[in-house]
Parts: C-alpha cells; sequence; structure tokens
C-alpha cells in the first residue's frame, strides 16, 4: 500500500492562512488503512483546524467528506457539485489523490494534507516500513525476495557495505541491514552462491531519472471512436 | 561462477603482461617488486588552503609508498580528492585519490578519473562512502548511481578496454590507474566479508586497503580464509592500522564507529597509559596516550607482517600525520626502498 | 455582561467505563460524596470505545475540560481498552496542544468501582484544574458563528455533510 503521514498542524494552518471555505477530501483506500487520511482521520484533522482557526481569530469552516479511490477520475466526478463554494480542497489521499482532484479540477486550489512517504506495508500494529521504490525493473529474484533499492541505504546492488554491523545497517541501529537479511535468507535457501555473481550497473532509465513514467496497455485502450 | 572465483589460484607463475604495468604507480611497482608496502592518508581541510595539504604531505614524504586522500570523508564536505592529489603530485607524493558512489553518477565518476590521470593521478580507491546522515549535510541526496564493484569493474574496463561504461570508445586509450578498493573484515555477515573480497577481485581489484584492524584474531581468520581461496595471489592486500590517540578514541571507535571493533584490551591499555599522570596535567596526559598509542600501532605492524599473504600496510593517522614517521621507523619499515621504474 | 459576575463553573465531560469508574461515580453519589455538580457523565461499555476524533469534537462543541475514567492497569474487563485509552489520550493531548489549547484540559485517570470517594477527588481536583485555566477559549460552536459541518442539522445523518447545499438540493448525500 501507499504510506503516508499527516503534516503537522502547524503547517497546514500556515497553507490555509486566508482560506475561510475549505473541503477536506479523505480517500477510502491506501490512506484509509493506514490511518493517515480515511472518514476518521479526515473527521480529526477538520475539527482540529477549525478549532485551531477558531482560537487565532480567523473562523475557518471546513467540511468533511471521503471518497473510496481518489486516484481516479470517476470517484472524485460527484465532488464537482457544490465545489464552487469552497475556495479550496484540502487533500488527505497520497499524492496521487492530490494530483488526481487538481487535474480533474483545474481551476481550484488544491493543497496536500499528507506527506506521502513511500509503499510498505504494517510490520506491527502502528508500524509501517517500507518495501518497494517502484524502480521499474525489479531484482527480487536475484535478491532473495528482499529489495535492496528500498531497504539498502545505498541502493547496493552487490552488497553489503562495510557498515553492516550485528545485522543492523549503518545509517540507523534500528534498522536491518537489507544485505545481511539478503544473505540469510538466501543462505537458508542454499543459494548463497549467487551472491558471487557481479551484479552490473542498473539501467535506472526505469527509474525516477527516465523522467515521469507510462505504461500503456493496447488490449485495454478504449477503440477510437470511428473504429467504433 | 562460485567456482570460477573462488578456486584457489594456480601455483605461482611469473606473469607475463603484455604492458609491464597498468600505472606504472611507485605503489605498483613497490607491490611488483614484492616490497612491503606502506601506504598513509591524508583528510583534506575543510578549506581551500593547499597549504594544508602540503605540510600534511611533507610529514608523510619518505616514510610511505603513496599517500591516500579521503574524498569528502564521513560524508563532510572537504577540499576535493582530486585537487589535493593534483597538489600531492606537484609535490612528489604520490596519491591515492579516493572516490566515492555517495557523490557521483557515473558521468561524474568517469570524468574525474579522466581528470585525475590527467593531472598525473596514477591511483584509484574505488569506495561506497560513508552515508550521509553521518555528516555535515544529512539532508543531501545521495547518489549510488553504481556500487563499489562496479565502479572497480568500470575503472578496469576504462583503463584496460579504454572502454567507458556505455561502452564507447575512449579516444587516446584509458586512463593509466591502479585500482584499489576496501575491505572490511570486522563488518558482518563475516561469512560474507571474504566473498565481497572475491566479488572486487574478480571485478579488477589490484590492491586493498582493509579497514582499522584493531581484533588481530578475527583478521587472522579472515586472512585464512583469504589464502585458502589464494585471493592473496591475485591481489596485492594492505591492512588498515591507525594509532589511538586517547583511551575516550578507543572507546569511541569501540562503541560508536560503524563495522568497526576494538577489543577492550587495547581500550585498557590506553586507560591504564594515563596511570600516575595528573588528571590535571593535559598536556603529559596526551603524550602518554599518544606514544602508547604509537607503541601498539608498531606492534600490530610487527604482527601483520608475520601474517600471510598480507603485502603491506596502509596506515591512518588522520590529523596526527606526525605519527606516521615513528611507526614506520619503529616497526622496522624506514626508510623506504625505491623500485626501480 | 451579568454573566461575568456569575462564578466560572467548568463544564467537564467524563467519559466513564461502566465497570469501574461509572460504578465509582455511583458510589461517591450514594456515599453522600460531594464532587462538581457541572460534571456530566457518560456512561461507556469501555475506555476502549474512547476515540480521539470524539475527544477532539467534545472539545469543538465547547466543553472546557474532560475526563476519561477507565479501570486500574491490568483490570480492563476487555483485556486492553484501558490502555488504548490512555494512548488515545496522550495522543489527543499532543493534538490540542497544537491547536492551542491547554493539554491539561484533557485527563485520563484509573479506578476501581469500589473507588468512590477517589472519584470525587479526583473530579474535584480536575474542576479545580480547569478553573485555574478558565473558560474554554474556544467557547461554543454555536457562539462562534460557524456552520454546522458534522452531521446533518436538517435530516440528522450523522454521515459528514459534503456540503450544506447538498442537502438543499435534496441530492441525499
Ligand atoms: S527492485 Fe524495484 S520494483 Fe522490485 S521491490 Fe525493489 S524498488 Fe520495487
Ligand atoms: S549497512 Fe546494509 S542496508 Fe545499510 S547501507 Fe550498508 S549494505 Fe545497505
Amino acid at each position: 500500500m501507499i504510506v503516508a503521514k499527516q503534516k503537522p498542524l502547524s503547517e497546514l494552518t500556515a497553507m490555509l492562512d486566508g482560506y475561510r471555505n475549505v473541503l477536506a477530501v479523505g480517500c477510502g483506500t491506501c490512506v484509509t488503512v493506514c490511518f493517515a487520511g480515511g472518514v476518521k482521520e479526515v473527521g480529526i484533522l477538520a475539527s482540529a483546524l477549525r478549532m485551531a482557526r477558531r482560537l487565532d481569530g480567523q473562523p475557518m469552516s471546513v467540511a468533511e467528506t471521503t471518497v473510496q479511490r481518489q486516484c481516479e477520475a470517476e470517484y472524485i466526478a460527484p465532488l464537482a457539485e457544490g465545489l464552487d463554494e469552497f475556495d479550496a480542497i484540502l487533500s488527505l489521499g497520497c499524492g496521487v489523490g492530490v494530483q488526481t482532484l487538481a487535474e480533474r479540477f483545474p481551476d481550484k486550489r488544491v493543497l496536500p494534507a499528507l506527506d506521502t512517504t513511500f509503499m510498505g506495508l504494517p510490520t506491527e500494529q502502528g508500524v509501517w516500513e517500507e518495501r518497494c521504490q517502484g524502480c521499474g525493473h525489479c531484482v527480487l529474484d536475484i535478491t532473495g525476495g528482499i529489495c535492496p533499492v528500498s531497504r539498502c541505504a545505498k541502493q547496493l546492488m552487490n552488497g553489503p557495505c562495510g557498515g553492516s554491523q550485528g545485522g543492523m545497517c549503518e545509517v540507523d541501529s534500528d534498522t536491518p541491514c537489507a544485505w545481511q537479511l539478503i544473505w540469510e535468507r538466501l543462505d537458508r535457501q542454499g543459494l548463497a552462491d549467487r551472491l558471487l555473481e557481479i551484479q552490473p550497473p542498473r539501467d535506472w532509465s526505469t527509474s525516477r531519472d527516465g523522467g515521469p513514467r507510462r505504461i500503456v496497455r493496447d488490449d485495454l485502450r478504449l477503440p477510437p471512436p470511428e473504429d467504433v | 561462477m562460485m567456482d570460477q572465483l573462488l578456486a584457489p589460484a594456480p601455483a605461482a607463475q611469473a606473469p607475463a603482461p603484455a604492458r609491464r604495468f597498468k600505472s606504472g604507480s611507485n605503489l605498483e611497482r613497490m607491490l611488483a617488486a614484492s616490497h612491503f608496502a606502506v601506504t598513509g592518508e591524508i583528510g583534506p581541510p575543510k578549506s581551500h588552503d593547499a597549504d594544508v595539504i602540503r605540510k600534511k604531505a611533507a610529514l608523510l614524504e619518505g616514510c610511505v609508498d603513496a599517500a591516500n586522500i579521503t574524498d569528502n570523508q564521513t560524508a563532510v564536505v572537504r577540499l576535493s580528492s582530486i585537487a589535493s592529489g593534483a597538489i600531492l603530485v606537484a609535490q612528489g607524493l604520490e596519491p591515492v585519490v579516493q572516490m566515492t558512489c555517495r557523490d557521483r553518477n557515473r558521468l561524474a565518476m568517469q570524468s574525474d578519473l579522466l581528470g585525475a590521470a590527467a593531472l598525473g593521478i596514477r591511483n584509484v580507491l574505488c569506495l561506497t562512502g560513508d552515508h550521509q546522515s553521518h555528516g555535515n549535510h544529512p539532508g543531501a541526496k545521495n547518489v549510488h548511481d553504481i556500487d563499489s564493484i562496479q565502479m572497480v569493474r568500470m575503472v578496469k574496463e576504462m583503463r584496460d578496454e579504454g572502454l567507458f561504461q556505455c561502452g564507447e570508445e575512449i579516444s587516446g586509450g584509458g586512463p593509466p590507474l591502479l585500482i584499489g578498493a576496501a575491505a572490511n573484515p570486522f563488518a558482518d555477515p563475516f561469512e560474507l566479508r571474504v566473498h565481497r573480497l572475491a566479488k572486487k577481485v574478480a571485478a579488477g581489484a589490484d590492491f586493498i586497503q582493509t579497514q582499522l584492524v584493531f581484533d588481530m584474531s578475527r583478521f587472522r581468520e579472515y586472512m585464512k580464509r583469504v589464502v585458502d581461496l589464494g585471493l592473496h595471489e591475485k591481489v596485492a592486500i594492505l591492512a588498515g592500522v591507525g594509532p589511538l590517540k586517547s583511551a575516550g578514541m578507543a572507546r569511541h571507535m569501540r562503541d560508536k564507529v560503524p563495522g568497526m571493533v576494538v577489543p577492550d584490551g587495547y581500550v585498557a591499555r590506553m586507560e591504564a597509559a594515563v596511570d600516575g599522570v595528573a588528571a590535571e596535567d593535559k598536556q603529559a596526559r596526551r603524550e602518554a596516550w599518544r606514544a602508547e598509542g604509537i607503541r601498539i600501532c608498531i606492534e600490530q605492524i610487527r604482527e601483520l607482517r608475520e601474517m600471510e599473504g598480507l603485502r603491506g600496510v596502509h596506515i591512518m593517522a588522520i590529523e596526527w600525520e606526525e605519527a606516521i614517521r615513528p611507526i614506520v621507523e619503529g616497526a622496522g619499515l624506514f626508510p623506504r626502498p625505491v623500485p626501480e621504474a | 455582561m451579568t454573566v461575568a459576575e456569575t462564578p466560572f463553573e467548568p463544564k467537564i465531560v467524563a467519559f466513564c467505563c461502566r465497570h469501574c469508574a461509572y460504578a465509582a461515580a455511583d458510589l461517591a453519589g450514594t456515599s453522600r460524596l460531594a464532587y462538581p455538580p457541572s460534571l456530566n457523565i457518560v456512561e461507556l461499555p469501555c475506555t476502549g470505545r474512547v476515540d480521539v476524533l470524539e475527544l477532539l469534537r467534545t472539545f469543538e462543541d465547547g466543553v472546557d475540560g474532560l475526563l476519561v475514567a477507565g479501570c486500574l492497569p491490568g483490570r480492563c474487563h476487555y483485556l486492553a481498552g484501558n490502555l488504548h485509552a490512555r494512548q488515545r489520550v496522550d495522543y489527543a493531548q499532543r493534538w490540542l496542544e497544537d491547536i492551542g489549547l491547554e493539554g491539561e484540559r484533557l485527563r485520563m485517570i484509573n479506578l476501581s468501582a469500589a473507588m468512590g470517594a477517589q472519584f470525587a477527588e479526583l473530579a474535584t481536583e480536575m474542576a479545580e484544574t480547569i478553573k485555574s485555566l478558565g473558560p474554554s477559549p474556544l467557547g461554543t460552536r454555536r457562539a462562534a458563528g460557524e456552520i454546522p459541518t458534522t452531521g446533518c442539522a436538517a435530516c440528522g445523518d450523522p454521515a459528514p455533510l459534503l456540503a450544506e447545499s447538498a442537502h438543499d438540493r435534496g441530492d441525499g448525500r
């Protein structure tokens, strides 16, 4: 899932300075399950913003709604109605949700309430960890199902570096060294030999370094109208 | 693949390379002549003051065969390693320019390697680099376009095949650079450390400088595995040593530096060094500690010289370059031999 | 201005767990132990039912103080409801401070059903704290002239409103 966290209230009040009537829009998918932008978080943030602005002597109305999926135009289309009365939309979706709203409503100010952080999973209740950076060329087959791009602080392909100590990464003694994990797992599976192979430099053009990426599936596109 | 990499080397034969030397550097010739090599290390200043480098270089001249120049070590911005290297070349002390994968992508690396060679630099040490979170710009974006093993291979292909990493030809041939890499026998997982060395050798490393060795028994175990695999025949391994400056430094290195193992025995020796010295007499304590640090370092070098598979030592005395000469002399490695050209 | 002359009697809401604090409050009452008359007790099946959203909305609605009263640690009938409540109260306190309200306006206490006297004591203590802090600077939403934004005044639908006008148009959201 996409994991995000709410921006500090002070950042949001500064961002919303001058606005009087705002629509807070949550998303019912990823950010709901990571407790950053679902119905409840929209309620909490909206209530907090109203109170903070009331205390500042600049009351602001914050209406609340949550759509099932903010990253698809169809789901946000119904918001069009009644949108005129709001001076801004505060999105509690991930960065994709914010931009979907911005694209759909070109004349509206759309502001992000969340810091979208990574693609990951909950490792225990209340704890999420990164697992993928969408590098565009997955190497999990080579690395025993453990991603060195997102989990090694230096994105090594021939790790571990010299800072790995006691199974932990040199960057933070609470973070496991990805290459220690890779080695342990391949070793358990009797595949440790594979680590002796030198992995060549990666082609990062499949990653964000190649500019915004795009996937086209001709089998799924709608036929051109003249053919219908 | 494993067999290829890990099979013991065939019985040592006299190599007959097409080009007598890969780089012609003093370090290469020293190793080729089977002398026990000594390298030192210089940390460039956090300023543009070239005299700082010249002064440090003067302290190392005649004591080492080549001096490493660190590249923004511990991720702290310093005067460029290549510029420092050029200053050393001008002064007549041979540099080993360090280059990390943290700060440059493959374009910048190759461009800088060509530049280094053009400035007369003949040795490069390929490093991953400490993570920027340890340095003075923790908010920096790191690069890590390629890793240190990929870098070793890239430099080798540049030098030996005259090709850029993309496969294009380098006009006029590749830069004559002796390729170094680092090894940390004390990092984890231990089992993988020798394999990683084997990968660096397979990628094309000519020499290896290890992390500071304090834990002799673990290093001995590591070297035994290296020798069992015959890696010492394919690459010149220089063991890293360095004098401890104080008991506090010993403790800090034991407890805080990632990938460093300092046995308690050395910490205890450093602590005992100031027994009977008044706590207020800062100067006397400092001298007592430093004398003990140098003594320990000399003992270590003497022990390492006897260890099978080692071809030299790399003495790291950053911000204490004065210590190099007494250490080299004390270890019986002075004066340095002059290898034939 | 006449209001200013009447002494400040803080509006305090107490979310009380049925198994302990609610019974303790009852015991305090039947034992004729005095506790602040302006304390509004809300019975909950367990303090684990308390949610950050409700805590904040209660403040938004204009209370001066809020007490969450659950079982003694280790004595929750649902094992850990009181512990969850404690975490949420801590979290809500951080929100209050970010908003600009004093965190002391919200407090969690732990009691057993037999601790009527302690309930009265802690409730009185809370009232004193709030008195010293003064009334909530938020006032009430009505006083602030805000459009109601939670639930729908027109149709009673508890679901969040998209916009009031949506109701006016009768599109049912
Ligand atoms: S290798 Fe790339 S695609 Fe695969 S998990 Fe890692 S970042 Fe994601
Ligand atoms: S310690 Fe491990 S995870 Fe951390 S940077 Fe080094 S190899 Fe990567």
